[in-house]
């Protein structure tokens, strides 16, 4: 059942944490593992944590409409102080924690921060780094004090909630006041887009809007308080905003922060989520993972895991969704459930999800199906940091390998003259902020939400996502080119991590490569290919036959697919070095810089399309203490052979 | 808010190892002669040196893993002869070693138990039936060891055999192991051997915030130039089992015979 509030007060963060401290004050709302040990708070914990934050920001003159800047992994302090922000009438603006001082600049400068709540001494020093270029930023607290006993003018946390409670003891109405002058429509947060097309904005998401898609979320999926969710997703991330805090808020159900980022695995298997959220490229690599690990088991294992999984492939999704299946079909799953499914569960941390979402980019059908045969509640869902992460969602029971699902609750979607996908709802965010010109851009007069994505629904009302509506372009010969479309089916390999295609306007699709050093590394051992690292692997003659092969298959596959066959891909390249986010060429999200790439590796295309076999190449790099240096090689460019066109389409 | 002050609150304060002329030969081989320096407390000292100098030698007699035939050594204002590696560690003495020594099979938490063993008073009944002292004790080291693993960001291999790791973690393991013991003073041979520049700069910061943090006294051996002036408060050259050079790394830098001894000179 769910136990989600329903009054018409329960309409801001802050009551809502109150109101859970009242009705289920002992039950855990965050836990965090420290020094190996799980440590728990329960709803009445955070209610106080969160009351003398609040607090103590008050009292060092943090005021209504105030931005606070918070900057760190996920950990419980953080996600308070965005509630202490809130509680005070101020605009919590949480950061990408892994991006340099150089790019705080931009998103400090333009949210205007006087106030920064971060994790350690390495958040501290990048701020520190960018104050100069920061006139506002008076006020920094941190969360760990390691290294940090000999900085002036930096605060702990500890002791601005030490300062808050006596502020509290002075003026005992204070918080409630505070609380209580909050409105439903007042700016929650303020999440920064990832840039992959310029500047970031700072999209203002009123409470009602987090709210609402909480609440729509909580219905849809029937969340309730005894759910329980893993948290560790970056924070700046809408993703994140939307699981593991409104939801967390409006149901009440507890959330749960690993020790570290590398120990996410042992954390979550510890932990048993039973809601789980992960973008395609966690799931991709649980499975790489498992899949090296079967290699390197015995013959026996070996033939046990592939003989179920090829039950499981045939019938494991079908017997989730309730779907009809023979009997002995159903016998030998039960038997694959026993000895194979259950015990990889448990392995991946996946024993108790109820519900598993994932979204940010395309996932591969065969990996998409592999976890639902396992018996994986794993669904899909579309949505941007503008809809609060919520626009479509896949009804149990319901589940298309290629489509985002349905509308969710309370939003109506539209597709446009030109494929754009248009949404409107209580979703949608107030504004971008301090730019009028770019919120007048994307909300039309109607109300509705221009996504930039192109879609289009199916006979059974699924939205159905294809690229970038400003990415599909053409080729010379009038054939539509979708490289959105094209890298992802590339990218559906493990071996292949990254892939650029390059086709608009010009007479055939060329692609840039990055193999997966894993998944590569560990093929090239298995047959004894000596290799010094990432650079002198992706140059191997047999790295580029087995990447060939994978080209060859998208290629045919391409040939089926009828209005696309166009863009199979002719010559392929693979990069001598990995894109990067500090190299810019990758967002902090890890989406592709198309423009960028393609700039920085002109004279890369320029041999795809000359026709040359081989091109020296020098770049420079950036590690990531700042520093730079180079990377040369000389790149091979190998011709791929393309299918001809079949007009027998393929079944999905 | 600033950076940090360039001063620490570290205080470098009195000598608290003094070796006075020592010598050290192995039949004929003399492996150090006639050599003196001073470590005061709080500070970050290096010895370094070429191939075969006496570097680790030097360690070795600090450590009372060799008995010098000459010279006095003077631990917290006392004189010692003949001290075994074992009383070394009960004054507070912990190292690391240049070739790992670590225990390949056992978990990285085990492996940083051990650090504590001396802290464990149970006898082998309980011990064995992990009652009383065992388990009460087990839990307090346990706690302490947790402290260690966070301090060295070592979570996620918190349970992987040391054997598995890669050798810049094992480096970070065997720190681990040291610190476990809580060392007033902290013998390093060779801490960066073998790492890439990432890794290096990683153990440096562990280093720096050791010092810091707890104020150990660190002396370490170490051949990357740049890493050791970088942070070392003094610095002391062996060549061929001399002192050639003691001071500052400023000082040491400007050194005639230094820069003889490393870049070699024509006869």
């Amino acid at each position: 059942m769910t136990s989600a509030p329903a009054q018409a007060v329960l309409d801001t963060f802050p009551r809502l944490l109150l109101h859970h401290a009242q009705v289920r004050g002992d039950r855990p709302a965050v836990r965090e593992k420290d020094l190996g040990i799980w440590q728990t708070w329960t709803w009445r914990d955070v209610a106080a944590e969160v009351r003398a934050l609040a607090c103590g920001l008050a009292a060092q003159g943090f005021k209504r409409g105030m931005h606070l800047a918070v900057i760190g992994d996920n950990r419980p302090r953080l996600y308070w102080s965005m509630i202490a922000a809130q509680a005070l009438g101020g605009v919590p603006v949480p950061m990408y924690q892994d991006a340099p001082a150089a790019e705080f600049v931009f998103v400090l400068n333009d949210s205007e921060i006087a106030y920064a709540i971060v994790e350690d001494q390495e958040q501290v020093d990048k701020v520190i780094e960018a104050t100069p270029q920061v006139p506002t930023l008076a006020h920094v607290y941190y969360d760990d004090p390691r290294g940090l006993r000999n900085y002036e003018r930096v605060l702990s946390f500890e002791a601005l909630q030490e300062i808050g409670r006596e502020f509290d003891r002075a003026n005992p109405g204070f918080y409630d006041a505070e609380v209580a002058k909050g409105s439903v429509d007042d700016v929650s947060v303020m999440l920064y887009t990832s840039g992959t097309t310029g500047k970031p904005k700072g999209v203002c998401q009123t409470h009602h809007a987090f709210i609402e898609s909480a609440r729509g979320a909580a219905q849809f999926d029937h969340l309730t308080a005894d759910d329980s969710i893993l948290s560790y997703l970056p924070m700046a991330w809408v993703g994140d905003h939307l699981f593991s805090f409104a939801q967390a808020l409006f149901v009440g159900f507890t959330i749960n922060c690993p020790e570290s980022g590398d120990t996410v695995m042992t954390d979550l298997r510890e932990i048993g989520p039973t809601y789980y959220f992960a973008p395609p490229r966690v799931f991709e690599n649980l499975l790489t993972q498992v899949m090296i690990r079967m290699e390197d088991a015995s013959a026996l294992k070996r033939w046990m895991f592939h003989y179920h999984m090829g039950v499981a492939k045939r019938c494991g999704a079908e017997i989730l969704d309730g779907k009809p299946v023979a009997l002995l079909d159903r016998l030998r799953y039960a038997i694959g459930n026993l000895i194979v499914y259950g015990p990889l569960r448990n392995v991946l941390g996946m024993s108790r999800i109820r519900v598993a979402y994932t979204a940010g980019a395309a996932i591969g059908p065969d990996l998409f199906r592999f976890y639902r045969s396992i018996g994986i509640n794993l669904k899909q869902l579309y949505g941007s940091t503008e809809t609060c992460a919520y626009v479509c969602l896949q009804p149990d029971g319901q589940i298309k390998f290629d489509s985002v699902g349905k509308p969710a609750p309370g939003v109506e979607v539209r597709i446009a003259g030109n494929g754009e996908v248009m949404v409107r709802g209580p979703m949608l965010l107030k504004e971008y902020y301090k730019r009028p010109d770019a919120t007048a851009e994307s909300i039309d007069a109607e109300g509705y939400f221009h996504t930039g994505d192109a879609g289009i629904f199916d006979d059974d009302g699924h939205l159905k996502i294809i690229d970038r509506a400003k990415d599909v372009g053409k080729l010379v010969n009038g054939a539509m080119y979708a490289p959105n479309y094209l890298e992802n089916k590339l990218k559906f390999f493990p071996h292949i991590k990254e892939a650029v295609a390059f086709g608009d306007r010009r007479d055939m699709v060329c692609a840039f490569i990055n193999i997966d050093i894993g998944s590569v590394g560990n093929w090239a051992e298995r047959r004894g290919i000596a290799y010094s690292g990432y650079t002198d692997l992706a140059a191997k003659t047999e790295v580029y036959q087995l990447i060939k092969e994978c080209v060859e298959q998208v290629n045919a596959e391409l040939a089926t697919e009828g209005p696309l066959a166009d863009s199979q891909v002719h010559r392929f390249l693979i990069l001598h070095k990995e894109l990067d986010p500090d190299d810019d060429e990758l967002t902090r999200t890890r989406k592709v810089r198309r423009g960028f790439v393609a700039d920085k590796y002109a004279v890369l295309i320029d041999a795809l399309y000359g026709g040359k076999a081989v091109q020296h190449i020098e770049t420079l790099v950036r590690f990531e203490d700042g520093r730079t240096g180079m990377v040369a090689a000389d790149l091979r460019i190998e011709d791929a052979d393309t299918s001809p066109k079949s007009t027998i389409a393929k079944a999905a | 808010m600033s950076a940090p002050k360039t001063e620490s609150v570290r205080k470098i304060g009195d000598t608290i190892l003094k070796l006075e002329n020592i010598s050290l030969a192995f039949g004929g081989v003399k492996a150090l002669t006639d050599i003196s320096f001073d470590v005061r407390e709080h500070e970050i000292r290096a010895i370094i040196g070429p191939n075969g100098a006496g570097k680790s030698s030097m360690l070795n007699v600090i450590n009372g893993v060799y008995h010098p035939q000459q010279g006095t050594i003077t631990f917290h204002g006392d004189v010692r002869h003949n001290m075994r590696p074992h009383d070394a560690a009960s004054q507070g003495i912990a190292r690391t070693f240049q070739n790992i020594a670590l225990f390949k099979s056992m978990s990285v938490l085990d492996n940083i138990m051990t650090g504590r063993t001396l802290k464990m008073k149970a006898n082998f009944i309980e011990q064995a039936l992990w009652i009383g002292r065992a388990r009460r004790e087990e839990f307090a080291q346990r706690a302490k060891v947790e402290q260690v693993i966070d301090f060295l960001e070592i979570q996620h291999i918190r349970k992987t055999p040391v054997g598995r790791l890669p050798y810049g973690l094992q480096k970070r393991v065997e720190l681990a192991r040291a610190l476990a013991a809580e060392p007033t003073l902290l013998l390093l041979d060779e801490p960066m051997a073998g790492m890439n520049v990432e890794e290096k700069q990683d153990m440096c910061r562990f280093i720096l915030d050791v010092n810091e943090q707890y104020g150990t006294t660190i002396v370490l051996i170490e051949h990357d130039m740049g890493v050791v002036m970088d942070i070392s408060d003094r610095v002391v050259v062996l060549d061929y089992g001399k002192k050639i050079g003691d001071g500052t790394p400023a000082e040491v830098r400007g050194n005639k015979a230094v820069i003889d001894a490393y870049l070699g000179v024509a006869h």
